[in-house]
């Protein structure tokens, strides 16, 4: 697939700090890609590189094949919502909509019927005339979203578009902006540091640390192939356990808590014996017996905490001075207590590898 | 406008109410029983009844000169926002030292008690002043009348208020969310768009209220005008002293004053009903 979006070696600077430390990512036409990341990660600076109002230090952004070096925001054609909204207050919703139709000298009838289309497309039809302080958060949010693709933008950004939304308004707004996204097929760009949003909306998940891009990638190879120790720990719950490799060729190694282990070998980086690793486990990948199962691998843990949501249960339990999260179903959870002994078991391809 | 409910837990107390006596009593005292007493002398003197009023409203003077305040005051906040938003608009766009710096040199013209920096504008408009001499200097001739014109009395003017403008604006100013800013430009809007369809209307409420402080102050103006401007433009404060001072004449002085502070409430009044635009915004 061609690159539609693409972003080359781009640094940020500010002063002796180091904000972009070599960011390099392709992008596709019509793409939904979330950036995810803790906070002061770099997302909304490679964002606003790409909208042009930072400058990049060094590095290149390209959209279909033309640099955008030098070019002002104004010329960019590119739609974004902040997450504040950012509407005029003393513009109504369909004047806020037909404001960038107005800066492309459409005249005031044409650009107003195509914002209260543009307006009905995202589910507010007739509140025209509103002023934005008469709508509730979710129609800013919705306002915003209108004006931002009114005019046809190469681009749409997104810096954490649902933050100041409730839960429920939220996944409401999530399905809708994923809707309206598909319909339009624009190449979308969406900042959130809400994994779960990161996971349900996404084509592909782009996890930033510190500067630095840790991985791209589809959301359930990010969630079950993680590459860095950072992406396994940030994304959903995650058991990590220090071990050595033994034997890189037979995929072997031995760890303090789990004992000798196979692992995986999809998306592995390349290892050598002795290499120290860390193995990840998933919680919900793990199960939980009074004695050790034929056929799995074993470890043994003292049960310590069992935390109850009704569907599931998280089962902590320590082995040696190691924390073991295990996530149980329904009715697996009724034989176990607090402070019992138990088996904690595994599959072979339920390990993953990370380097440390 | 609709009044807040009450929840069952703000029991209404006298606290707050104490607090606020020995301001209410300072006010009472030196403010509102003066007040009382222009009221009463105005339907008193020299005998009871309105006919100072009469006299006032009908005498082609005392109209001459309200039109002539009220035409000097809007011309005084017009040239005030024209010389405070430039600068208001800079105090934002340069570093936050050099911003505070120039708010130091504005705020310390308030240190000056305004007589003195009337007298200083006598000096230096004056026909023997450092900006006659400059305009003979570099060849431009006699230099034209400028101490007591109406010209000298706004720039006056201007300069003494000016700086109410400015921090009205400049507050405003600093309050405008960079996102709407940045949001304009990405959907385009640069230079005079951005200006005209985005940043004017955002700092309208500073307008608005720095031209309303600035007018109604500026028709309650004495000195400046008396001291600066032309003896054929009169202000209403510069007549009601003379009606005072120079003819005692106390009771028709009064009902003139009551009118101008009428006619400054109503203001008042209509732009808070119908421009709060602070509040629109809010
Ligand atoms: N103008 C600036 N001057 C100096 N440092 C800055 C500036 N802007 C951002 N930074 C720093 O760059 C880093 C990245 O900031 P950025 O805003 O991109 O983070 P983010 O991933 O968007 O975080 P969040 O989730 O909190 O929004 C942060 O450490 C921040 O302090
Ligand atoms: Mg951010």
């Amino acid at each position: 697939m061609t690159s539609y979006l693409t972003l080359s070696g781009v640094n940020k600077q500010y002063g002796a700090f180091t904000a972009l430390d070599h960011v390099d990512l392709d992008v596709e036409k019509g793409e939904f890609v979330t950036f995810l990341g803790p906070s002061g990660s770099g997302k909304t600076t490679t964002l606003m590189i790409i909208a042009g109002f930072e400058d990049a230090t060094d590095g290149a952004v390209e959209v279909a094949g033309q640099s955008l070096a030098g070019l002002a925001p104004q010329d960019r054609n590119i739609g974004i919502v902040f997450q504040n909204y950012a509407l005029f207050p003393h513009k109504t919703a369909a004047e806020n909509v037909y404001f960038p139709l107005q800066m492309r000298s459409v005249k005031r009838a044409e650009g107003l019927a195509r914002a209260e289309e543009m307006l009905t497309l995202v589910g507010l039809e007739g509140f025209g005339h509103r002023y934005p302080k008469e709508l509730s958060g979710g129609q800013q949010q919705r306002v915003a979203l209108a004006r931002a693709l009114v005019f046809e933008p190469d681009l749409l950004l997104l810096d954490e578009p649902l933050g100041a939304l409730d839960k429920n308004l939220r996944e409401q707004m999530q399905i809708e902006i994923k809707r309206i996204q598909r319909k339009l097929g624009v190449t979308t760009i969406f900042v959130t540091h809400d994994q779960s949003e990161a996971m349900s909306m996404s084509d592909r998940i782009v996890v930033f640390d510190k500067g630095n891009i840790q991985q791209a990638g589809r959301p359930l190879d990010i969630y079950h192939r993680p590459q860095t120790r950072f992406v396994a720990d940030f994304i959903g719950e995650t058991n990590l356990f220090d071990a050595t490799v033994t034997d890189a060729a037979a995929r072997r190694a031995q760890s303090p808590v789990l004992g000798e282990v196979s692992y995986a070998a999809e998306g592995l980086p390349a290892l050598a014996d002795g290499q120290e690793v860390a193995l990840v486990l998933r919680p919900e990948q793990m199960k939980l017996s009074r004695d050790p199962v034929p056929g799995r691998m074993n470890a043994a843990m003292t049960v310590e905490t069992i935390v109850n949501f009704g569907d599931s249960a998280l089962v902590i339990g320590r082995h040696g001075g190691t924390p073991i999260r295990v996530r149980l179903h329904g009715a697996d959870v009724v034989i176990l207590k607090e402070g019992d002994a138990a088996t904690v078991s595994w599959t072979e391809d339920a390990v993953y590898v990370v380097t440390r | 406008m609709s009044t807040a409910p009450r929840s069952l837990t703000d029991r209404p107390t006298l606290w707050p109410w104490l607090l606020l006596t020995p301001l209410a009593l300072y006010l009472a005292i030196f403010f509102l029983v003066p007040l009382a007493q222009v009221a009463w002398m105005s339907v008193s003197e020299p005998t009871p009844g309105f006919g100072n009023y009469a006299d006032a409203l009908t005498g082609t003077l005392f109209r001459k000169v309200m039109l002539n305040t009220f035409f000097t005051a809007a011309l005084v906040a017009f040239c005030c926002l024209l010389v405070g938003y430039p600068l208001a608009w800079l105090m934002t766009k340069t570093t936050p030292a050099r911003a505070t710096a120039i708010l130091l040199l504005i705020t310390m013209s308030f240190w000056t008690s305004f007589l003195v920096r009337t007298y200083a504008w006598m000096v230096l408009l004056g026909r023997n002043g450092p900006v006659a001499w400059a305009i003979e200097a570099l060849g431009y001739g006699e230099p034209p009348q400028m101490l007591f014109t109406r010209f000298a009395s706004t720039l006056a003017m201007v300069h003494i208020l000016a700086p109410y403008m400015i921090m009205n604006i400049y507050s405003v100013m600093t309050k405008i969310d960079p996102a709407l800013i940045r949001s304009a430009e990405s959907m385009g809007a640069r230079g005079g768009s951005l200006m005209r369809h985005v940043y004017l209307p955002l700092t309208a409420p500073g307008i608005a209220n720095g031209a309303v402080l600035v007018f109604v102050i500026c028709l309650g103006f004495y000195v400046t005008p008396v001291l600066l401007g032309s003896p054929r433009e009169q202000m209403a404060a510069g007549l009601i002293g003379r009606q005072i001072e120079e003819f005692l004449a106390f009771g028709p002085g009064s009902a003139m004053a009551m009118i101008l502070l009428a006619v400054t409430l109503v203001i008042l009044a209509v732009y808070h009903r119908r421009f709060g635009l602070d509040r629109l915004y809010g």
